[in-house]
């Protein structure tokens, strides 16, 4: 017992334990596909990794989110001219168009991550999924109600059943679903595998958001993002816009990986190594 | 300052887009923060169960 637990801690220390090792000491060991590729594929090592990169990715996403507001609400003129005349309720752009990215490209992510897992029948693939899913759900969220709220002053209505808002709003509730289903599911890893395949399903919404806006006939079918397109558009909105989108996604990394230490936490809750971070890192409050 | 809060009289729209954004992102960062404290908890607990002499 003690030799076993030496060695897991000198995994976790070190940071380079490539070796499988057992994680849960009462659980048969699950088949492995070969060698294991990727030094941080353990929980155990990927856990310390997290937490050393969480910071970091706090203050840039700080440094990066308030450097495009102060951008977005000071350098950029007040009005818009163009086709389509917008007054100060544009600045909404600067928060909308980067949390409307953010929430298909975490839903790409998350799916990427449920593939991987379905494939290599890694846990930590699932985890991931798990912990990027509700922040991209936050963003889908953010983006539904910016556009809300952007929509009402510049077409006159909050909302309406145009494909995009649509598909966006179906995305949403995906997001909804796929952590709905998993915490329906009691055993772990059939929810991870159940999940996964209705996230790797919905994958179909997210080309129809990105796309839905090129309506081939605009008498046919309006849609209200048709005049949107990055080519035209200001430089310093531009800047704003794009630093934004930064600072959000930092900011969805620093969540997503503490969502996943979390996590890994709670699945490995076996594991020697986890109860070494629990003496650890349990805060001093909780200690009754 | 009133100005720049008055956002040319579309002050209703612009807040109320950045501000729930804002509420949303704080609110999702509390919460993490909770669960880990809970999460941490439980196990220290645990813990200290098998400690006091449940687990040999």
């Amino acid at each position: 017992m003690i030799r076993f637990r030496l060695r897991e801690m000198s995994v976790d220390v070190s940071g380079t334990g490539t070796e499988a090792t057992p994680s849960r000491s009462g659980e048969p060991k699950r088949p492995r596909s070969g060698k294991s590729f990727f030094k941080l594929s353990s929980p155990a090592t990927f856990y310390p990794f997290a937490g050393r990169m969480i910071p970091v990715f706090w203050v840039l996403a700080a440094v990066l989110i308030l450097l495009g507001l102060y951008w977005g609400f000071f350098q950029t003129p007040d009005q818009l001219g163009g086709t389509n005349a917008q007054k100060e309720y544009y600045r909404i752009i600067f928060i909308h168009v980067p949390s409307a990215w953010m929430s298909m490209w975490l839903y790409l992510v998350v799916v990427g991550w449920c593939a991987i897992g379905l494939v290599f029948n890694t846990r930590l693939s699932f985890m991931m999924a798990n912990a990027v899913a509700p922040t991209g759900a936050v963003f889908t969220f953010i983006a539904l109600w910016t556009g809300a709220f952007w929509g009402r002053p510049s077409w006159g209505t909050y909302w309406d059943w145009d494909p995009r808002l649509t598909s966006e709003l179906i995305l949403f509730f995906l997001y909804i679903g796929y952590m709905a289903l998993h915490s329906a599911i009691d055993d772990t890893r059939r929810a991870d595998r159940a999940a996964a395949l209705l996230a790797i399903v919905g994958l179909v919404m997210v080309p129809v958001i990105f796309w839905s806006i090129n309506c081939p006939d605009p008498n046919q079918c309006a849609a209200l993002h048709q005049r949107s397109g990055l080519g035209r558009i200001d430089g310093d909105i531009l800047f704003a816009m794009l630093t934004l989108t930064l600072g959000f996604w930092m900011y969805s990394f620093a969540t997503s990986f503490t969502r996943l230490r979390s996590i890994i936490l709670t699945r490995e809750a076996e594991a020697t190594w986890v109860r070494e971070v629990v003496r650890r890192e349990m805060p001093l409050g909780a200690r009754r | 300052m009133s100005e720049f809060v008055n956002q040319g009289g579309y002050a209703w729209y612009v807040w109320g887009a950045y501000g729930v954004c804002l509420v949303l992102l704080v609110a999702e960062v509390l919460v993490l923060r909770k669960e880990r404290r809970t999460i941490l908890a439980r196990l220290g607990r645990l813990l200290r169960l098998r400690a006091s002499g449940g687990n040999k």
